[in-house]
């Protein structure tokens, strides 16, 4: 067990940044601390980083207590959300700037700075200043110049959301990649999900402070563990019901059946349905089957590679995502059944 | 303009948009006109004066004639008044190191507290540049004076053996000067030191760096335009200081700014004190140009 977080709360004044939170992160894997903002990601990252102490609880790396440990002693890597590159040093000397005060002479900085810059695909700008590198570049330059000591553990702090959005998908592979090769410890902090999904092995997703859910991305997606997750993890249908037996969920008093349902729901409980919109079959009206609402379709949005269908059941509104090949031959104020799949829904306790 | 409508082109008002264009640059330009009357009234005309009577001919007994005559500026080729110039450069230079060592640490300290604390610390400091040279002198005077000094205090309380007499003095000068600089270099520092990346110290923390080593290998080189700044700023201020010298210190202290105002309002030769000035201020902007291009050398270097 690389990294151990035991009961850390951390709060400011009156308000609470983080609750009781309690995690591990297995040696070697890419975590992605999610949550929108405000959730306390970031102020849980700048604890183990030592730029914050926790009000209560401790932070163990290899069962060594880090608690209070001071950040320039931790020997951790970190890539903040402003880059933070020294503007009066050049891109070498930033790279190098560990070295330089762990007192390395000059001619071994310049060829691990090299070395580094290598690594992160940057040539021939050792050099020049940091005014001089596009945004693309200055992201390299941090890479490198937070993984110049080795570290125990590789921390990012939004990293990525200085770059357009085409530039940052890229990063997203190139970073998993360079991860997975250095083998490196590491925690990304973001609010994009599907940058989380993209780079993780572990996604923490977190709200108010509190952890909401630890799994590997898939698992996330496909069984979140409360409505906040469906929500935020991907888009969801969330419908609210009523629980009636063991394996049927009504909504509106139509029965929808389900194929799991997770422990401590007792019968006739309110709970929440989550359903991706992907698995949400929209058919003509005529046509019945099991786990069907009636509605009428309110909107049609048709992206080329992929077509969403909103319709319109009573007082909620559900939405059907499908591709041109399996696209229904449906149009706006068309009369139609959505059929929920009981293997897509997943029950929720409200 | 083009007349002819292109088949595909929307059609652009352009006659519209340099219709506008031509009021819009004059109305920028009456806006400028302001600051610049107000330029030339207080500043350009009043040293034009000043520069035409350096080299007016001086009437012993009245006031000066219109002439032409360097006698003004070979007057003060002296010893007297070369001693005079160098100490007022050097106490005045001194004054704006020890000032920008103290407000620096200050400033940075100040603007990592919490806001409300930093707006009393500033209204503090706003106060103390309400005080005129006038007060701080005599304060200072009587602070370190013998009779009533804080000299007492120390004795009092067995540290001294006896009440001493700081003032007048080089050291008492000194402190008056880095007094009265103090709350400009906060001031001038303030603004920079609080848009400072907190992320930045937070890296170089991150990449083993203590809290001092961070400061002065990330905080002072990032900031160093505004330290050289404050520098500039408090040692002109300080050239200007003329009667901090005369209250504060021995008469081999009075720096060149004393001996303008003795020459300007006790001994009459306004030719004199307006060449004097002129001087003075030549020499400060050499000094100052000295310093930026030190400055700018410094930052084309890799």
């Amino acid at each position: 067990m690389a990294l151990r977080i035991e009961h850390v709360s951390k709060s400011f004044g009156n308000f609470q940044a983080l609750i009781d939170v309690d995690l591990e992160f297995p040696h070697g894997k890419l975590v992605c601390l999610l949550g929108p903002s405000g959730c306390g990601k970031t102020t849980l990252l700048r604890c183990i980083a030592g730029l914050e102490t926790p009000s209560e609880g401790r932070i163990l790396l290899d069962d060594q207590d880090l608690t209070h440990a001071p950040a320039h002693q931790r020997e951790f890597g970190m890539v903040f959300q402003s880059l933070a590159l020294f503007p009066h040093l050049s891109v070498g000397e930033n790279v190098a700037y560990a070295l330089r005060i762990r007192g390395v002479d000059q001619a071994k900085r310049r060829k691990r700075a090299e070395e580094l810059l290598d690594l992160v695909r940057l040539k021939g700008v050792t050099e020049r200043s940091i005014a001089q590198l596009s945004g693309g570049q200055r992201q390299r330059v941090a890479i490198a110049r937070a993984l110049a000591l080795d570290p125990k553990l590789f921390l990012l702090d939004e990293p990525l959301s200085a770059l357009d959005a085409k530039l940052r998908e890229a990063m997203q592979v190139e970073l998993r990649l360079l991860q997975q090769r250095l083998g490196i410890s590491t925690i990304v902090v973001t609010h994009d999900q599907r940058e989380a999904m993209t780079m993780s092995d572990i996604v923490v997703i977190m709200d108010h402070g509190r952890v909401q859910q630890v799994a590997s991305p898939l698992d996330s997606y496909r069984s979140p563990s409360n409505a906040f997750v469906a929500d935020f993890i991907g888009i969801s249908n969330l419908v609210r019901g009523t629980l009636r037996g063991r394996d049927t969920v009504l909504v509106d008093s139509r029965p929808i059946r389900v194929a799991r349902l997770p422990d401590g729901i007792a019968d006739g409980a309110a709970v929440t349905l989550s359903i991706r919109p992907e698995e949400v079959h929209v058919r003509p009206a005529q046509e019945s089957c099991e786990n069907q609402l009636a509605g009428q379709v309110s909107f049609v949005r048709d992206l080329g590679a992929s077509i969403e269908i909103t319709v319109r059941c009573g007082e909620k509104e559900v939405l059907a995502v499908t591709t041109p090949r399996d696209r229904p031959g449906v149009q706006i104020g068309d009369p139609v059944a959505v059929e929920l799949p009981a293997a897509a829904c997943v029950v929720l306790a409200s | 303009m083009s007349t002819q409508p292109s088949p595909h082109a929307l059609p652009l008002p352009d006659a519209d948009v340099e219709a506008r264009r031509a009021p819009r640059i004059l109305r920028q330009h009456a806006a400028l006109f302001y600051p610049a009357l107000m330029l030339g009234m207080f500043f350009v005309v009043p040293f034009g004066i000043m520069l035409a009577v350096s080299f007016f001919h001086r009437v012993e007994g009245a006031f000066f004639e219109p002439a032409f005559e360097l006698a003004n500026y070979a007057r003060f080729v002296s010893p007297f008044f070369g001693k005079a110039l160098v100490f007022s450069l050097w106490i005045s230079g001194l004054a704006a190191v020890v000032v920008t060592c103290v407000a620096f640490p200050f400033t940075y300290f100040l603007t990592r507290m919490r806001r409300g604390s930093q707006v009393r610390y500033l209204v503090f400091i706003l106060a103390v540049l309400s005080l005129s040279e006038v007060i701080i002198g005599f304060s200072w005077s009587t602070l370190l004076s013998r009779t009533a000094g804080v000299s007492n205090l120390l004795y009092f309380v067995g540290l001294l053996p006896q009440p001493v007499a700081w003032t007048p003095s080089f050291g008492a000068l000194l402190l008056g000067l880095c007094y009265l600089g103090f709350s400009y270099a906060v001031l001038v520092l303030y603004p920079a030191l609080s848009r400072l990346d907190p992320e930045l110290p937070e890296a170089s923390r991150m990449l083993g760096a203590s809290p001092l080593r961070t400061f002065f290998t990330i905080v002072v080189p990032v900031l160093r335009n505004s330290i050289v700044s404050a520098l500039i700023m408090v040692f002109v201020f300080n050239l200007g200081a003329f009667l901090l010298p005369q209250v504060l210190g021995r008469p081999e202290h009075w720096t060149l700014s004393v001996l303008i105002t003795d020459q300007a309002v006790f001994q009459s030769n306004i030719p004199f004190a307006a060449a004097m000035a002129i001087f003075l201020m030549l020499v400060c902007l050499a000094l100052v140009a000295l310093t930026l291009m030190f400055g700018q050398q410094r930052r084309a270097a890799p």
